[in-house]
Order: C-alpha cells, then sequence, then structure tokens
C-alpha cells in the first residue's frame, strides 16, 4: 500500500478550506499550519499564467528527514505516511532543515509536528481532513499500489508533477497540471 | 518572471520568511567541537610519538581547555533542542544514516577520553593537588600507563569529530549551500587550525611554539584552498547552487564572510605566522586569537546563511 495525494491545480481556486479542516481536526497550535496554499504567477504580462496549489508534506518515499532523525521519532508507517513519535522527539530540529518542502515546524511544546495525512482518520475509514472539506473537490487521496484506484487512474489519464523531484525524495503529493 | 506568494496563512515562526531553526548555539557548539577536537588530535599524535615532552602545553594545559570546550558546546548543543528532558533518546538507539545519532556517540565517548586524559596528568599539572581516596590513585596509575593506548583511541575519534561538525551540515540536500561534500574536510581543517591556535595561546615553550605556527600556517593555506574549492565547485553547479553561493559572495554574508572570515580569520594570521616564522617580531597571541575570531565568526557565517538557502520550485 502506498497513500498518495492528487490535487487538481486547474480546480483549486484557493479557498484555504483545507489549511482550515486540518488546524480544527488536528487541533495545530494558532499561528502554525500543517498545509497552506502558494499562488504562482509566471510569464510576462498580458500572457500569464497563475497556478493554485495546496501543500503539505510529501511524504516522500526516500525521506530526508526520516534519515536524519537521530532518535528514529520520525518514522514511517504503513501506507508510506511519515510520522514524528512526540515523546522520542527531542526538538533537534535535523528534519525541519532536512526538509526542502518546510513541511515540518517546531510545535510549541518543543517536538516536532507535521501533516500525517489525518491517520488517525484514515483508520476509521474516513478521508484526511483537507481532501473532506474541498468545496471544489480538486483533492483525491488513496492508494497508488492499486491501478484501480482513482489517483492510480487520474495519474494514468492526465499530465501531473511533483514539487522539487530534483531533491531526490520521491514525494507522494502529484499535482495535476492539464 | 515567475512568482510565488503564500495566500494562506503560512507563516510559520522560525521558517518564514527565511528558516532560522538553528541558531547561535550550534554555531558555537560547531566551533568548540572543532577546536577541542583539533587539541585532541595534536595531543594524542604527539604522545603517540612518544614525543609529550616537547608538547607540555599540548598535552597538559590545552586538553584541559579542550575539555571544558567540549562541556560548554555539549551545554549550548543542549540549549538549542526544544524538547530538551527528551535529550537522553539520542542514547537510546544508534542510527547510522543519521551524522547526529552517531556524531552524538563519538561525542560522548570523546569527552570521556579527554576527562580522563585530563585527570591521568592532574598531578603532573597541579603538584600540590592530592586525590585522597587509594583507588583514585590507583586508578590514575593505570590511565598514565595505558595513555599511549588512549591515544590511540582518541586520535581517529577526533579527527571523526572534526569532520562531524561538517558533515552535519552538509547531510541536508534541502539546504543547497550546505550541501556539498567539502564541507567535512573544511571544518575538519578549520577545526585542528584553531586547535593548533589555542595551543599557541597558552603555550610558553619556545619549540613548541614554533612547530605548532608551522603546523598552523599550513593549515590555514590548505584551508584557503578548501574554501575556493567550495566557492568554484557551487560556481560551477546547477541553478541552485549557483544561487546558494550568491548568499556568501554577493549578498547578506558577502562582508562577514570576506573580511571577518577569509581576511582577518585567515589571510591577515597566516601572513603574520609567515614573518614569525621568518625572525620577525610578532606577538603570537595576535594571530592565535585572530584565528579563533575567524573560526567562530565561519561557523556562524555557515550556519546563519546555509538556512537561508533553499529549493527553487
Amino acid at each position: 500500500m502506498r497513500y498518495a495525494m492528487v490535487i487538481d491545480t486547474l480546480k483549486c481556486v484557493g479557498c484555504s478550506d483545507c489549511v482550515v479542516a486540518c488546524q480544527t481536526e488536528n487541533n495545530v497550535p494558532i499561528g502554525y499550519c500543517r498545509d497552506w496554499i502558494t499562488e504562482s504567477v509566471s510569464g510576462t504580462y498580458p500572457t500569464l499564467e497563475l497556478e493554485l496549489k495546496s501543500e503539505r508534506c510529501n511524504h516522500c518515499s526516500s525521506a530526508p528527514c526520516v534519515r536524519c532523525c537521530p532518535t528514529g521519532a520520525s518514522h514511517i508507517v504503513e501506507g508510506g505516511i511519515v510520522k514524528v513519535t512526540a515523546n522520542e522527539c527531542i526538538g533537534c530540529g535535523a528534519c525541519i532543515e532536512s526538509c526542502p518542502y518546510d513541511a515540518r515546524y517546531q510545535h510549541p511544546e518543543g517536538h516536532v509536528d507535521k501533516c500525517t495525512f489525518c491517520h488517525h482518520r484514515l483508520e476509521k475509514g474516513q478521508l484526511p481532513a483537507c481532501v473532506s472539506v474541498c468545496p471544489t473537490k480538486c483533492m483525491y487521496f488513496g492508494d497508488l499500489d492499486d491501478p484501480t484506484s482513482e489517483v492510480s487512474q487520474l495519474l494514468k489519464s492526465r499530465k501531473h508533477k511533483v514539487l522539487a523531484p530534483e531533491a531526490g525524495t520521491k514525494p507522494n503529493v502529484y499535482y495535476l497540471i492539464k | 518572471m515567475q512568482e510565488e506568494i503564500f495566500i494562506s496563512g503560512r507563516n510559520i515562526p522560525n521558517i518564514d520568511p527565511v528558516l532560522q531553526v538553528w541558531h547561535f548555539p550550534i554555531s558555537l557548539y560547531l566551533f568548540l567541537g572543532g577546536m577541542a577536537a583539533g587539541i585532541i588530535f595534536f595531543a594524542s599524535l604527539f604522545t603517540i610519538m612518544r614525543k609529550e615532552k616537547d608538547f607540555p602545553t599540548t598535552v597538559k594545559g590545552a586538553m584541559i581547555v579542550a575539555v571544558i570546550a567540549i562541556s560548554i558546546g555539549l551545554m549550548a548543543l543542549m540549549y538549542d533542542l526544544t524538547h530538551m528532558f527528551y535529550a537522553w533518546q539520542l542514547y537510546t538507539t544508534i542510527r547510522l544514516e543519521s551524522p547526529m545519532s552517531w556524531g552524538a556517540w563519538v561525542l560522548l565517548i570523546v569527552s570521556i577520553l579527554s576527562f580522563l586524559w585530563v585527570f591521568s596528568y592532574s598531578t603532573e599539572i597541579f603538584p600540590k593537588w592530592d586525590w585522597k581516596f587509594d583507588w583514585l590513585k590507583k586508578f590514575q596509575a593505570y590511565l598514565i600507563k595505558n595513555r599511549r593506548t588512549m591515544a590511540m583511541v582518541m586520535l581517529p575519534l577526533a579527527v571523526i569529530l572534526g569532520i562531524y561538525t561538517g558533515i552535519l551540515l552538509s547531510a541536508f540536500n534541502a539546504r543547497p549551500l550546505w550541501n556539498n561534500p567539502i564541507l567535512g574536510p573544511l571544518f575538519l581543517t578549520s577545526g585542528l587550525s584553531t586547535g593548533a591556535a589555542a595551543i599557541i595561546l597558552f603555550s610558553k615553550n619556545h619549540f613548541e611554539k614554533h612547530l605548532l605556527t608551522q603546523i598552523d600556517l599550513a593549515l590555514i593555506i590548505l584551508e584557503l584552498g578548501l574554501i575556493i574549492h567550495l566557492l568554484m565547485g557551487m560556481a560551477a553547479g546547477s541553478a541552485v547552487q549557483i544561487e546558494a553561493m550568491q548568499v556568501l559572495v554577493n549578498g547578506e554574508f558577502t562582508v562577514m564572510f570576506f573580511v571577518f572570515v577569509v581576511i582577518l580569520g585567515l589571510i591577515f594570521p597566516a601572513t603574520l605566522e609567515g614573518a614569525e616564522l621568518m625572525g620577525f617580531k610578532v606577538p603570537s597571541v595576535v594571530p592565535a586569537l585572530l584565528i579563533l575570531m575567524g573560526g567562530l565568526i565561519f561557523r556562524m557565517v555557515m550556519v546563519e546563511a546555509g538556512q537561508i538557502t533553499r529549493y527553487l520550485y
């Protein structure tokens, strides 16, 4: 099993509903976030192109944060989800330094915190909070090892990209671009 | 033109707009750890060569400095942990792919060994000191007999400790300025050079001072070569590396780096040491202090500058 998220950049309107849903669901401390939205504009006027993306931890298959963690607090659970065990984390910050996506932050309580793909919801058969609230239904979640799953089908039929593939992290959050 | 903005409130403390997770204590540790590694390296080397009589400060006084430096460095490391009461978790496991894990173990072993080393020399340094208990005296005699064995263990560990201060940074591919294989050797060379400078600072023995000044001069020239190597390697790299290098050669840290590290911390003291070796009268405290200052500022620049470089996507 390999969990993956597929996000349609053509359908995303950048409403930040996913951000608020995550903060509520996961009790994210005020002022912090586990997911966020970026708006990138490229080109020269008048031929500008706008791309909206909901970003978060990419749950990389080759995760540098797990590799550099000195205590093993950062680990990978079934399905390829990267998680942090709070009472094994010493707060050294090595994983934050190692993440090319800046997806981790130091929780005010001291340990490091990040997106978990809402592992606690997946165990109950529910979708991650961000996916379940998206008003334009631009986010898809599923198992990439299953060729019949919605995410596998989407990646087969649509043009897509991942963020910073040159960092060699093999990210598992995909963005549909056409 | 490419412009990217965050439209959801992503304004995470210490990450946006630039990463600031590691602060001054880390730079201080990298400097003190490197300097201690340098001192331990020379003390072990001269002991293995059976030359400890010719280098009294290296094996005695400077080793006290090394022990103090490691202790302060360790405290600085602990201080920068945000979950510091869980620090013992470091010693519940060894993870070879994490430099911080094996580095923490090496640091522990080196600090215990160098403490025992100073203990073995304690009665020689303070002749009036009495260890009171018989078993302590026996233990000390045992250590004195096995000093050369200790040196043989400490020599490779000192090299690993010195290299580790660089590898700790270079293991992160997300920070392009750090992600460079030359950083390990560069930090080791700088550590050995600052170690030698610390010994020169305290030494009163003319022969010892003279030889360490020669070694230090060679190390500084090597270090300058490695810095050129670092900059040229980055300039010939990918867009990410070229962008990262701008921080040092054409950006926020240029003045700090070239004025305080390269000129005042390396070229100027090297010139003074050269003049001293040629027979001119130079107070050896001046180049030694400049080298130590340059070493500390070099760590500060690398830690701070590395964190503002990132992948472009």
